[in-house]
């Protein structure tokens, strides 16, 4: 019991020395915090796609076969991996935004557009063709533009 | 096709929506300044009885549904592109729901990812 106490304290240690700057623990949070949205998110929306492929299409000719979906969707586990991704996504991106710049953290969800792509092609084998990428990019520089207007609005002059 | 486009509308809409009625309800009960759990789960019972909570709540479970009925169908390197279009509805929401000031800067980004996702749609086989 006593050895687990030690490594935590270690950790928290460590993580300030890690960059010798003067708010290097408030640094550390914010990256740490952005790099888990930059990972779960996308990483989340992969898993679902996952699970919905051994799903199967959705079809609602019937109610038995809408619920029969429904318990198909619930039992898989790629589903639930899925939503515990979006979940810790969420999480880190409200806590993130409670202290950080809407327009600093955008570039971050910008990226996730680029890597859920990156992940279909190389994990999924899904055939990414050259106009989906232009689009893909056009995405990504359209939420950075978006990003870089000032967050509130609605109280200024 | 068709499909798709009623999914894709309903994600796009029914998120925004949901996350608007959200942002109501929330600014409606005003900041959330302590984070002691008490007073974290009186901060939630009392958003329970905001009834624009309620109806963000379900219009958000509605685009999470659509947005699983999609991904059984398409790739997901053309879902989630696509559906970007949050960011246009958003925009709009602001404007005309919370009479947020929306400039000529976020529209032009609006506008790129626009033309991103008309790209992405047409690469679909």
């Amino acid at each position: 019991m006593s050895s687990s106490k030690v490594t935590v304290e270690e950790r928290q240690d460590m993580a300030p020395m890690s960059t010798p700057h003067h708010h290097s623990g408030r640094h550390f949070k914010t990256y740490f915090l952005i790099l888990l949205v930059i990972i779960f998110s996308p990483l989340g929306n992969v898993l679902l796609s996952t699970g919905m492929k051994e799903v199967g299409p959705m079809t609602f000719h019937s109610a038995s076969q809408f619920f029969g979906v429904f318990a198909q969707v619930f039992t898989s586990g790629a589903i639930w991996l899925g939503i515990a991704s979006l979940f810790v996504y969420f999480i880190s991106y409200m806590l993130v935004l409670s202290w950080a710049d809407y327009s600093y953290v955008q570039p971050a969800t910008a990226m996730g557009y680029v890597i859920v792509a990156l992940l279909g092609h190389f994990v999924l084998h899904e055939t990414v063709t050259p106009l989906r990428w232009i689009g893909i990019s056009l995405i990504f520089l359209g939420v950075l533009v978006v990003g870089h207007t000032p967050p509130r609005t609605t109280e200024h002059r | 096709m068709l499909k798709e486009l009623v999914l894709l509308f309903l994600i796009v809409f029914a998120g925004t929506g949901g996350e608007l009625c959200v942002t109501r309800a929330m600014k409606k009960l005003g900041e959330v300044k302590d984070f002691r759990p008490a007073s974290l789960a009186r901060t939630i019972f009392r958003v329970l009885g905001v009834g624009w909570m309620w109806l963000g709540v379900a219009l958000m479970a509605l685009a999470f549904f659509s947005l699983l009925g999609m991904l059984s169908l398409e790739s997901v390197s053309f879902v989630v592109p696509v559906t970007a279009l949050n960011y246009v509805a958003g925009a709009l929401g602001g404007k005309f729901f919370l009479g947020e000031r929306v400039m000529g800067r976020r529209w032009a980004g609006v506008f790129l990812v626009c033309i991103g996702v008309t790209c992405v749609f047409f690469s679909r086989r």
